[in-house]
């Protein structure tokens, strides 16, 4: 039957209108991305990158943060950090009308070391409990209610929001167990969050090893932790970092379960700087996203403030592209190496 | 637990290999594996009903049979491949190797699957080199001497005859190999553990006529050392590479003995008629 041409009027219409709402949808997209790029990018390299040699701001990438001093002194304007002003003082006895603004001097280098530190650890503590918990779901454990259930826990676990986690992990890490604010709890917290999307993909990655591949190995007498190790988990690590991927990202970008449980304003002291080396799990670090949430909500606003705060951004943006970066290479090597 | 490879005082001379005798009779003392009263279901499915049958040593045994007569169940049955598949057991009966009952709970499953060796449907080299694939199975063994692996790996690839067209790329991937020779892999990566029976589930189904022949070949020579256990669905395949022949149909075996007996002169009805192409 042939529509009638009103219908197909109104039917043509709506392929239209549909095409514009897809189309207008993905470009709006696009231009979100390139906004946020473009602004942090631009307003953050004017911080990280100078204009003289060595054209990159090396004080802001390897100082920790001071409280900067800006004054006018024989109508200049100096913009002075803790240190050097302390240096001025002592040869210049005036007295001089002196605004301070916190955090503004100096650099991020504790950040980055702390975020690069929490990433490190509580990306390990999740894939090794992860690719455990998924080994066990894929290879071991029988189809079941008790298995069904577990599934279920991993499925919520994956929407607890991440403040929630963060007083869990206050709850738990920090008060019960007493490791208070601490590189330990901290990597306790960001690890648990990151459990169930490490589980999930590890697991999928592992149920795509072909079975003949595990038929095969055990056919020739081997156990089967023989042949998980040998004949299907090298195969399934690719899929596994690519889920570490985005775990790192998540790991290294929230603030909310760190604020409470590994993340210091402000430290004088580098991780390395511990009495006795087993302080070194039981610091508080400084870390790149709590300290953008410092310099943007917890001191007055101004524009040495901004500074300090696009170009943590920038850095922050950096450091988790370099992580993902190695990853992603790390998974090219691992699948250059088996030819499928 | 009890090592089948450590106990061989359990199981006669069918173990020494050195005697070349062939059994061209089921009957007699010569039985490698011996099926008896055999059920076996998945589940609830029954699968295989009241199976017996005697497989003699170093020669070939054939199972043929039309789609999910339980042809290849019954070969997995003999290397304990069912294990792996949930609920699948073995409701009644037993199968002995070598005067063993392989499903004894103190025969460990490890050493029978070093023994029994397997070939499957689908080749499955692993996505390792051609050596590696050969010495997986040394390797997990434990020998990670390196002259008794080069030494092995030669003579399994020569036992499969695929050495002399491999030699010069043993460390190249074996995916890159043609699926006949891929097949003919799988084939040496199972004798390199010197099992004494290799049981074969249909491996030229995915072969063309060429690639074919050449496995059958390696079959007849094989022989000479194993104990050789097929499945086909090819029945003029049956009728050029085995010795003994099962046909099964439903599950049931009906007719079991010598392949020229089976393919000249079956006593049942329902064997000529498979055999003949009138149904299956």
């Amino acid at each position: 039957m042939i529509a009638a041409p009103s219908n197909r009027r109104r039917s043509r219409l709506l392929e239209r209108v549909l095409f514009w709402v897809f189309r207008i949808g993905t470009y709006f997209v696009l231009l979100c991305a390139t906004y946020i790029f473009l602004d942090i990018g631009i307003k953050g390299g004017r911080t990280v990158f100078t204009r003289t040699a060595p054209f990159v701001n090396v004080k802001f990438l390897t100082e920790p943060p001071q409280t900067l001093y800006v004054f006018d002194y024989q109508g200049k304007k100096m913009e002075l950090s803790d240190r050097e002003f302390r240096e001025w003082k002592t040869t210049h006895k005036e007295d001089v009308d002196v605004t301070s603004v916190s955090y503004s001097a100096g650099g991020i280098w504790p950040c980055i070391v702390g975020t690069a530190l929490l990433v490190i650890g509580s990306m390990t503590l999740a894939l090794f409990i992860g690719i455990s918990c998924a080994i066990y779901l894929s290879e071991y454990s029988r189809d079941g209610r008790f298995i069904r259930l577990i599934r279920v826990a991993i499925l919520n676990l994956a929407g607890v929001p991440s403040i929630v986690f963060g007083l869990f992990g206050f709850g738990l890490f920090v008060i019960f167990f007493g490791w208070n604010v601490s590189l330990l709890s901290g990597w306790f917290t960001l690890g648990l969050m990151v459990l169930p999307a490490i589980i999930t993909a590890s697991e999928e990655s592992l149920r795509a090893v072909p079975q003949g591949l595990r038929e095969g190995s055990l056919a020739l007498g081997a156990t089967k932790w023989q042949t998980i190790r040998k004949n299907v988990l090298p195969y399934a690590l690719p899929g596994i970092l690519t889920s570490s991927i985005l775990g790192i990202a998540r790991v290294a970008g929230e603030t909310a379960p760190i604020m409470f449980t590994a993340a210091y304003a402000m430290r004088d002291e580098m991780p390395w700087q511990v009495s006795h080396w087993t302080n070194f799990f039981f610091q508080g670090v400084m870390a790149l996203p709590y300290h953008i949430y410092v310099v943007s909500s917890k001191i007055p606003q101004n524009e040495y403030t901004e500074r300090v705060q696009y170009g943590t951004a920038f850095v922050f943006l950096v450091v988790v592209m370099l992580i993902a970066l190695t990853s992603i290479l790390l998974r090219e090597r691992q699948r250059r190496r088996l030819s499928w | 637990m009890v090592s089948l490879v450590e106990m061989p005082q359990a199981m006669p001379q069918q173990l020494s290999r050195q005697n070349d005798r062939r059994a061209d009779e089921v009957n007699g003392a010569e039985i490698m594996i011996d099926v008896r009263d055999l059920d076996f279901a998945y589940g609830a499915n029954k699968v295989l009903h009241d199976v017996t049958l005697d497989i003699p040593p170093q020669a070939v045994t054939a199972f043929i049979g039309p789609s999910g007569c339980g042809k290849t169940t019954l070969l997995r049955c003999i290397n304990r491949m069912n294990d792996l598949i949930e609920g699948a057991r073995i409701t009644r009966g037993a199968i002995h190797l070598g005067g063993v009952d392989i499903n004894a709970p103190e025969v460990d499953v490890v050493d029978l699957r070093r023994r029994v060796g397997m070939v499957f449907q689908k080749s499955n080299p692993f996505p390792k080199s051609i050596y590696e694939n050969i010495s997986y199975g040394l390797r997990i063994a434990g020998i990670n001497k390196r002259s008794q692996i080069d030494e092995a790996v030669e003579k399994s690839l020569r036992g499969a005859a695929l050495w002399d067209e491999v030699k010069d790329r043993l460390d190249e991937g074996a995916l890159g190999l043609s699926g006949g020779q891929q097949q003919r892999l799988c084939i040496a990566r199972a004798l390199a553990v010197e099992p004494d029976v290799v049981l074969m589930d249909e491996p030229c189904s995915a072969l063309d006529p060429i690639a074919t022949a050449k496995i059958e070949e390696l079959i007849q020579e094989l022989k000479m050392q194993y104990t050789i256990v097929i499945v086909t669905h090819n029945m003029q395949q049956a009728g050029r590479v085995s010795d003994h022949t099962g046909f099964f149909y439903l599950g049931k075996l009906i007719e079991f003995g010598p392949t020229t007996k089976i393919f000249t002169n079956p006593s049942e009805r329902r064997t000529e008629d498979y055999i003949t192409g009138r149904f299956g």
